[in-house]
Formats: C-alpha cells, structure tokens, sequence
C-alpha cells in the first residue's frame, strides 16, 4: 500500500534530450588568436564613429515623434469654452479603465461649453493608463487629445490621477476662461462647424458678471 | 383557452387566441425590432419597425404587415426579418426613415448606451446614412414638468408616452399634436404635466426623447452598478432597480414583477432618495454631556452610555413604519428580552385601541392581494385615498375600472382626483361619520374592502368595516401608508402580538416565544400604545424611550410628544438629524435603506428582500446596534446581520392558535359646530413635506397646490369667492391658504387641508388633523 503511493507520487521521468546534451564533451583550447579576437570587437570599433543615438537626458530632451502618445489634454474651442461635453465615451472606450467622468447640465448662467452638457469631473488615472489612444479615437467633439509630453513619473498615486485642471489645455491667445455665454448669434453646431475664431467682446461681460 | 398553431420562421408555436404575432415570435425567441410596442399597453401600430410578412391559409398580405398589432390565427405563416427578404427591406426602410430627423447626438443623450433606437439601428440600420438634406430641428429641451423633460426632435413618434398617460395613470396631459412630418408629443400650454406617474414615461420612452431632470447628464449605464431592490416609500410594495455610482445612488427604475407594480412605479418611488445622501445626515455616534451639548463620541463610548441610561429603567421603545421587517423585529426582540416590556408600538401617526385590536384580529393573520382586486365586483375605499397613499394599488384599480368597468365606492371627506379617474361613487361623509356610511354599504362575496390607516382616525369606521365583511363576506384589507407597518405588525413590534401574529395575552404564545429566544418568560399585560408610551414617560410611569425612526410631529399628541422626548433618557437610532435626534441623550447613525439588506412587507403580507445596493458603506444596520447594546446592558438579542433575523423570523413562523377577537367600538359623538366652526379633515399627498423627499425639488415641483378646500354653502357662509385665502384656526395656531370651493366634494360641516405640505404643516400647527373642530374665516 505504502510502495503504491510512494510510486504515484514520484514524478515520471521524461525524455528532454538534456542527457545527450550534457553528455557533449566540453572542448576547450585556450584564448583565440589575437586576430580573431580583433574581429569580435570590430562592431564595437565600428560604432565608435557613429552618430550617437543616446542624448544626456534629463539635461538634453530630444522631440519625441509627433505622434507619440503622451500625457493627454482637454482642448477649448477659440473663444475658450471647453470642447469637452461630458459624454464619457473615452471612458467607455478605455481598456484600463483609467477614465472617470462626470456630466452636468450647461445652464445660461453657468455655460462651460457650447451646448447643453460639459465635463464636470474628468479624471485620468496615469496608473492605469497604457497610453493606447482609443479614447481620443472615441472623442465626438476632438476634445480629447495626446500631447508629447511624456515625463509622468511622481512620487504618490494620488498626484498620477489628474483632475480636469491638470488636463485642460492653456488658455491661448484670443481665448477667455469659461464660464461665459457662447458667441453671440452662434450656437453650438457653428462651434463645431469652426464658424467661431475667437471671443466676442460681450463674451467678456458675460464672464466677468459671472465673476462676481 | 382557445390554443392556435402558427409557423415563425419556419418553427410552429401554439399559443393562446388573441396573443400577438410580435409576442409569439418573442415565444420562439425571435426578435423582431419595435418601439411603440409594450406588453402592458394597446398596441397602436405607430412606429412600423416590426413589419413581418404574413400568409393565412396559403393567402398572401400584399404588403409586410406590422406584427405588433395583428393576432394570431390558424393557418398562419409569419416570416420575419430573418427568412423574408421583402420584410427585412421594409425594415431597414422604416429605420431608414426613422433615423432621417433623428439628431446625431448620442453623446449628449442620456439614453446613450441603453437606447433601443441605437441599438436596432445596429442590427436594422444603414452603415451611413443617405440623407443629404438638412433634418427637422425643434427647440430643446422642453419641460413639460418640473422632473421630466421632452426633447422633441428624438421623438420617433411611438405614443408609448401618451398611451400610458392615458391607459395607466388616467392623467392624458400629453399628446400627439400636428400630423406628417410635423408631428410631436406636445402638452396643454396652461397645464403642466403634474402626473404622479410621470417617471415611467422616461423608463419606457425607446429614445431619448423623455429625460428625468435629476438623472440628465449625470451618468452612463456602464457607470452603474445596478441592484434589484424594495421600494421604502410605501406599502405598494414595488420592486425597484437601484443604480449606484461610486457609493451614491444616481436613479431607480421601476421593476418587473407582474404580481405588484408591473412595470411601473410612483414618482416618489423613483426620484425621492436623495434624502440618503443629505448635509443632515448622522455619521457619527452623539452622547449628551454634562453641559447639554451633544458631541461625537466614540461607538464604546455611546453604547455604554446607552446602556448606561437603559439599565434598570422602565423604558419603552417607539419604531417608525419606516424599519425593514428585520429592523422591526429586532426592535420587538429588544423591548421583550432586553427591557422586558411589551410597551413597543410602530404606529407613528393618528392611532387608536380599535385599531390595534383590528390589526391583531383581522390584519395580522390576512393575506389579501392584488389579484383580489383583479376579481373583484366591486372595490370599496373606506379611509383610504390610492393615489396619494398607494399609488400602485390605484393603478391595478385603474386598471381594472378601464377594463371592465369595475365599480368603486369611496367613502370620504373629500372627493379626491383619484376617486374621479376610477368614476367612484362617492359617499361624501362629515368627519367622524364614516361608520354610518360604511354600515350602509351592499356588497357581496367577490367584493373586497380596502380600508386605510387613517380609518382609525374616527372611532367606530373600523367596527363598521369587520361588520360589514363578515356580513356580506367580502375580502377585507388593510393599507398602510408606510412600507414597514404590515412588517413591523408581523414582527410583533407592537403592544399586544408577539413575532408571528401571537398574541401576547396567550400563554402558549409567550412560551412558544420565550422558548425560541432563551429566556425563561415574557412580560404578559399587554403593552401601551405610542400614544400612552409618551403619556406614561409624562406621568413619570416610564423612564426610558428607545426610538428609531419617528417624527413626533406625526401624531396628533404631538406637544405630547416632545415633552415626553425631552424628559426621558432617549437613544435615538437615526440616519438624519430630526426633531428626536436634537432632544435625545445617544444618538446612534444606522444605515440608511440603500446601504443594508433586509426586507419589506407589503399590504398584502408579500416580502420582497433586498441586498445593500451601496456595498462599502460603514453604517450599520438597527438590528446591529440594538445587539450591540443589548450585549452592555446583558441581555443580548443575538441577532447580529440581517440573516440571522430572517432565519430566526422563518424559523419561529406564524401563530397557528387561537386569534384576538375584535371587540367592536361605537362611534364617537360628532361635536356642535358654530357658525364659523368646521370639522378639519385632512391627508398626506403623496408627493409633500415628508423628510424622505428631501432634497428633490424637481420632484417637488410636480406636487399638488396646497389649498384649503370648503363646500359652496360654507363659502356663502363665510363671505369667500375662489382665489381667496381663508384662515382655518384653533387654540394651537393658525393656517392660512388659498381656498377652493367644490360643489358635492366635501361635506358642508367640513373643511380639508393637505396634512403634510409645503405651508400646511397640520399636524405641528394646530396639532389635530381629522375631526377637530376648527374655525374657518376669510383672511
């Protein structure tokens, strides 16, 4: 009984081959000639007068190729209202599940985007993200798009989730900080349309009187 | 049943006459693409997207026919979209043309990803379309109501909206104006869509075309984590789908279970659970220290301190109609074995010995149903307003009166909407008068009696009522308002009953009990009610109060109440701050409906149990600290999560001995009015000033005007004319409101006011609610 179950669990040899393997005679003559060995590092002599590929980073950056997919931005139209309208199709789209966003009701006196929805919480967690671009393949209003940059490491992993501010593009040229009314005499498919190049003076009351 | 034999798709089917060819493809498995067609509503044809080819007897249709409106009949041949090619271009043609006016803004829409028109316009739909002209644009969006929004241009003109205003809740406020390409729901310009109902509209629109206002925008469906769970509003007893977003509750849908609610539910059951989620709620445990202040304190700290407070005192114990049947059971275990008392009662409102004797005799050990009212002759509504107090039950009751002309009776003191849309004949009684009016009543065997809580707000209505049932035979039930009542009766968390129905003047009962909890006896007078609990604290006959769940201005011993409150040591087990957590000595957080299991028991004794839908909540259940404290002051209830007391529940089972009898009670004498002297009668609506709704002004807004309601001939009386206000008064304060006269829908002597509404707080402001005497003059 006891020889029974000692033979059933003892592993069953198979055989790999190894045996005829180890069994190969080492063959060893000492150091090659001096010539041979010059051939062997004839590749490393050669690479010397190459260009260098590698650069002293992070004191030298080189560009990265233009269509790298890097940390992502949530672009604005010209007068500064945001593209994004909160409909979390990039976060349906993620494979990682890295996106997380809220929608809210654009009101007359609170207007964020053309339109009646814009993103109220847009979060991305670069801890999950694998920078595979789908979302901003998912993006209706090109809202969403990858920028080159690429330097993301951090020290904790709550500053890799970051918030709509982190990620919204720089306000530019000709552009106001939302919230403000959309232009006048334009709605939101002229936005889309690209009808509307820059803000409109009154845009600017309606912002201020916001402010206050 | 008459059976027919038809072929879909090359595969026979039998099925009964009369079913549809749509419903006997469904049989098969068949899917055909549709949107205006409901199992629940008259098929209409509208939309055209379930065209299938038909053939009877080798006798071809010319043309693809629309399988949602045509029966089955022998001899039929359908082919679907899956072996006829003719049906399957007809099909991609009407999607064709649906799709032209249809804007291109999913992203924006809330019915994005669960939408029926997306999805069928994937499997029936064009890869691009060929329309290359501009598409019909309308405003957007449109409010119809405060809570639900229309947005015309998604609209593919279905009439599932319209025909479930006017088929299920009666309230046709939306229609289909314009014709052609024109055509659009529109509503009354001057009347807003104030349907109690309303929700179900944007459930069941195949569009996004019906949004609800506190759902836009907020979320996506694969966002949610969905959980089947019981509706806490009343005793209807729906079932809901809850829909959780990182902890917090987004939307609930009605459910699906067409033994209750079908696949409907109320507005409130849908809107009003932001209350969960208020600034107001109580997430830490309360001690009063020696200055008076409450402060937070640590859980040991409060349960000491509880139990401090409860040891060796005469105490009793007050559970709202709010506990799960768990909760309540609990609370019932606690006041017998912890405190040994069976001074406990969960009637938190207008209360009577007469009641709580019908409740133990007659209500305990019934078990009527909806289907009872489905068969019944004649439906007779004695204290007990459907549509404001349980609006599913009105809905089967509408249901049957459009079917086949089911006759209801209501006996009231007001006329009510409700009572209009079922064609009810009224029997309009003074307050206090009901039991004459019930008395008088012919019924028969088939007929069914539902009799409401406020019955027991004139003496004798509920003699009049077990009288009259066991005259004429008819089925008798009792509805709540609330939807832990009927399970907090059959916990036993009342004066005189045990867990089960047993009575607690029966000795075999008590050692049944005592047996199954460990303990050596149970207390044996019967206990006091709500109203005696606060009277004794008063009298110095009570020490001790632990009270879960109750508003003390509920009843109308309300400064009764608060003085009682205010003088015993009180623990308070309450998920928001309230007019008990602000007088209490510990106040204990405990979860709120959404973030533990338990079950509901509704007015027909049907549990429907239900899981935590906010899994990752610390609070816990009252089931859970009432052991807790149990375990410091010694006696301990061992009933630590849920399913320990639902299997405890099971176990113990129902009373099979002999029942409480009903002692009849005479009706009280109806006082002398003077000449501007008015008998005030009164109910909650459904949609008021209740502390569930809290936070929802969008469903607020669909709320009926708070009026003072007066006969003609008061207001000849009184010297008022419509649009006028009128002071309705007594010693406590005074009200005034805008006034109403309706001829034939009130009683001269009376005069009606909303119990619960937004500047009509009755109950806190004249601290009586039916019956009383009042003073009714212009202002």
């Amino acid at each position: 009984m006891s020889e029974n179950m000692s033979n059933e669990v003892e592993p069953t040899r198979r055989d790999l081959g190894l045996e005829a393997v180890s069994s190969q005679p080492v063959v060893n003559d000492g150091p090659a000639p001096f010539a041979t060995q010059l051939l062997g590092f004839w590749v490393t002599f050669r690479t010397m007068f190459k260009k260098v590929n590698t650069v002293s980073y992070p004191e030298v950056k080189e560009p990265t190729a233009p269509r790298f997919h890097g940390r992502h931005q949530l672009n604005r139209h010209p007068d500064g209202l945001e593209k994004c309208i909160g409909c979390e199709l990039c976060a349906w789209a993620c494979p990682a599940d890295a996106i997380y966003v809220e929608g809210e009701s654009n009101t007359e006196e609170h207007r964020m985007s053309p339109g009646e929805r814009f993103g109220k919480v847009y979060q991305i967690n670069y801890l999950r993200c694998i920078f595979c671009g789908l979302c901003i393949e998912a993006c209706p209003t090109r809202a969403l798009t990858m920028t080159n940059e690429y330097e993301l490491a951090d020290d904790s992993r709550s500053k890799l989730i970051f918030e709509k501010e982190d990620l919204l593009a720089p306000l530019r040229q000709g552009m106001l900080a939302p919230p403000h009314a959309m232009y006048p005499g334009m709605d939101d498919s002229n936005y889309y349309k690209g009808d509307v190049l820059g803000f409109h003076p009154s845009q600017e009351t309606s912002s201020e009187v916001k402010h206050d | 049943m008459d059976m027919i034999t038809v072929i879909v798709d090359g595969f026979e089917i039998t099925v009964p006459k009369g079913t549809l060819v749509i419903r006997a493809a469904e049989k098969l498995g068949i899917q055909i693409p549709r949107f205006c067609d409901h199992p629940l509503l008259d098929p209409v044809g509208a939309c055209r997207q379930c065209l299938v080819d038909i053939e009877i007897n080798g006798r071809a249709f010319p043309k693809p026919q629309a399988s949602c409106t045509i029966p089955v009949e022998p001899g039929m041949i359908v082919k679907t979209q899956l072996t006829s090619p003719v049906a399957e271009k007809a099909q991609k043609g009407v999607m064709e043309l649906l799709l032209i006016n249809h804007p291109l803004d999913c992203p924006v829409c809330d019915k994005g990803g669960e939408c029926p028109l997306q999805n069928q316009a994937m499997s029936t739909g064009r890869t691009e379309s060929r329309f290359e002209g501009t598409k019909r644009t309308f405003e957007k969006p449109i409010k119809i109501s405060s809570q639900v929004l229309l947005d015309r241009e998604r609209c593919v003109l279905c009439a599932r909206c319209t025909r479930f205003s006017d088929q299920i809740a009666s309230d046709p406020f939306i229609t289909l104006n314009e014709r052609g390409a024109l055509q659009q729901v529109g509503i009354y310009e001057k009347q807003p869509f104030k349907s109690y109902f309303s929700g179900n509209v944007v459930q069941i629109c195949p569009v996004g075309a019906l949004t609800g206002a506190s759902y836009r925008f907020h979320a996506r469906p694969f966002d949610l984590v969905s959980t089947p769970s019981a509706c806490e509003h009343c005793a209807s007893g729906c079932s809901l789908r809850t829909d959780v977003r990182r902890g917090k509750t987004l939307r609930r849908l009605a459910g699906d279970d067409a033994e209750v609610n079908e696949e409907w539910n109320c507005d409130k059951g849908r809107w009003a659970f932001k209350y969960v989620t208020s600034a107001d709620r109580i997430t830490q445990p309360m001690v009063r220290d020696s200055s008076g202040e409450l402060r937070v304190a640590s859980w040991p700290e409060a349960l000491a301190a509880a139990a401090a407070g409860l040891q060796d005192k005469r105490s009793g114990v007050l559970v709202g109609g709010r506990a799960t049947v768990e909760d309540a059971y609990g609370y019932s275990k606690f006041a017998r074995v912890t405190l040994g008392t069976n001074d406990i009662d969960f009637r938190s409102r207008i209360t009577s010995d007469e009641e709580r004797n019908f409740l133990a005799s007659t209500v305990v050990h019934s078990a009527p149903s909806y289907r009872d009212i489905d068969r019944a002759d004649h439906v007779l509504l004695v204290g007990f307003e459907p549509e404001e107090e349980s609006p599913i039950v009105f809905l089967r009751i509408n249901k049957q009166v459009r079917k086949r002309g089911l006759k209801v009776t209501t006996i009231g003191t007001k006329l009510s909407i409700a009572a209009e849309k079922l064609k009810a004949n009224f029997v309009c009684v003074a307050p206090g008068t009901e039991a004459a009016a019930v008395a008088s009543q012919e019924l028969t065997g088939k007929s069914i009696i539902l009799v409401g809580e406020r019955a027991s707000e004139s003496a004798g209505t509920l003699s009049a009522v077990v009288a009259l049932a066991h005259k004429s035979g008819a089925q008798l039930a009792w509805i709540p308002r609330r939807a832990g009542e009927r399970g907090a009766l059959n916990a036993g968390a009342i004066g005189n009953l045990l867990p089960g129905g047993r009575p607690v003047s029966d000795a075999a009962a008590r050692v049944d009990v005592a047996a199954a909890w460990g303990v050596d006896s149970l207390p044996s007078s019967i206990g006091r009610s709500s109203a005696e609990i606060f009277a004794a604290v008063n009298a110095g006959a009570l020490d001790a109060l632990v009270i879960g769940g109750i508003d003390p201005v509920d009843a109308d011993n309300s400064h009764e109440a608060i003085s009682a409150i205010k003088k015993a040591f009180v623990v308070s087990l309450e998920i928001r701050e309230s007019a008990v957590t602000k007088l209490a000595d510990v106040v204990l957080p405990v979860a709120a409906i959404t973030e533990k299991s338990g079950t509901f028991i509704n007015w027909e004794g049907r549990g429907r149990s239900f899981e935590a839908a906010v899994v990752d909540s610390l609070n816990r259940s009252d089931l859970r600290i009432l052991t807790m404290i149990s375990e410091k002051l010694g006696r301990s209830i061992s009933l630590p999560t849920v399913s320990s007391a639902a299997k405890e529940i099971a176990s113990l089972g129902k009373w099979e001995g002999a029942v409480v009898a009903f002692t009849p009670v005479a009706p009280a004498q109806t006082p002398v009015l003077g000449a501007t002297d008015a008998l005030l009668t009164s109910w909650r609506r459904l949609l008021d000033a209740g502390s569930l709704q809290d936070g929802e002004e969008n469903l607020a807004g669909t709320s009926r005007p708070t009026i003072v309601v007066i006969s003609p001939k008061r207001a000849e009386s009184i010297g008022v004319v419509e649009g006028d206000s009128v002071r309705v008064s007594n010693a406590h304060g005074a009200i005034v409101l805008p006034v109403q006269i309706e001829e034939g829908a009130i009683h001269d002597d009376a005069v009606w006011m909303p119990r619960n509404s937004r500047g009509s707080h009755i109950l806190a402001t004249l601290a009586v609610a039916n019956g009383a005497v009042v003073t009714v003059v212009k202002d």
